[in-house]
């Protein structure tokens, strides 16, 4: 699945007993697409011997008040093709 | 599980490892700690400041800076290599009506080869954990009070990716020369965590 930028996701509410680069902070939020930032490997994979081809990486912007129910900043964070779902 | 780092195990299993490549003469005595300290002399936050004061006096840099970033700090013979791999830029620019301001909530990411080792605070549990949740306030407590109008735009380095701040050029600045602009630019300016 790819995503385009200025499309709406949502970070997927998982929490894996592996590494993972998918902050907790951000799970189950929705947020943006603002910008493509290339293919890297998925952290979730390297980190259990996995090998698997780089995955494209999204620049995702979300607001506060969604990530944390107040506020009136944004955060972006940098989210793998895997931890993304359609809304 | 994507919290809980902490150094002293690891700091450890390194000079475990340094000792045993030594001892087996895969590596001279000594040639590690000359590699780390020339990755460091050339690891300053007078990099960063460099590349800001062109952004501020180069409209066409800036421009390019912050569209890709790599390619544009190549045109000032700088890169983010001397690392294991070459790490991934994005450049980020203030303007009159937004801030930004960077932090690892995982780790402590931070474009070392710009900026040179990042300092204590941004590696630690308070900033990490408090400046995605409440960052006027922890601004402020560095002292950078922004009006309230002022929309505050926090980058997360979680991934591959490392960032940077161009902070907002100060007034009465117009008459500097690109290196005395490049002196103005602290290395919290460029993190977000000062105004310059």
């Amino acid at each position: 699945m790819t995503f385009t930028t200025g499309e709406l996701v949502r970070a997927k509410s998982v929490d894996p007993p592996h590494h993972t680069r998918l902050p907790s902070y951000a799970r189950g939020a929705v947020g943006t697409i603002v910008r493509p930032q290339g293919a890297h490997l998925l952290p979730d994979d390297v980190a259990r011997g996995i090998s698997a081809p780089e995955e494209a990486v999204y620049a995702v912007r979300f607001t506060a008040r969604e990530l944390f129910g107040t506020g009136d900043h944004t955060v972006t964070l940098s989210l793998w093709e895997s931890y993304l779902e359609k809304p | 599980m994507s919290g809980d780092h902490s150094d002293a195990p690891i700091a450890a299993r390194v000079r475990r490892m340094e000792h045993l490549l030594e001892q087996r003469g895969l590596v001279e005595p000594g040639v590690l700690d000359e590699t780390l300290a020339a990755f460091l002399n050339r690891a300053t936050p007078m990099n960063g400041a460099r590349i800001v004061a062109r952004a501020w006096t180069d409209p066409v840099f800036r421009e390019r800076l912050l569209v890709d970033a790599q390619a544009a700090i190549a045109g000032l013979e700088l890169s983010m290599g001397g690392g294991l791999r070459v790490q991934d830029l994005q450049v980020v620019a203030n303007s009159e009506d937004e801030h930004n301001v960077v932090v690892c909530t995982l780790c402590s990411c931070y474009p070392l080869a710009l900026l040179g080792p990042s300092p204590t605070w941004y590696k630690s549990e308070a900033y990490r954990s408090r400046v995605v949740r409440e960052p006027r306030e922890v601004l402020r407590e560095f002292g950078v009070d922004l009006r309230p109008e002022v929309g505050i735009e926090v980058w997360d380095a979680n991934s591959e990716i490392r960032y940077m701040v161009v902070p907002n050029r100060p007034p009465g600045t117009e008459n500097l020369t690109e290196e005395q602009l490049a002196a103005l630019v602290t290395r919290n300016g460029l993190i977000g965590t000062a105004l310059v």
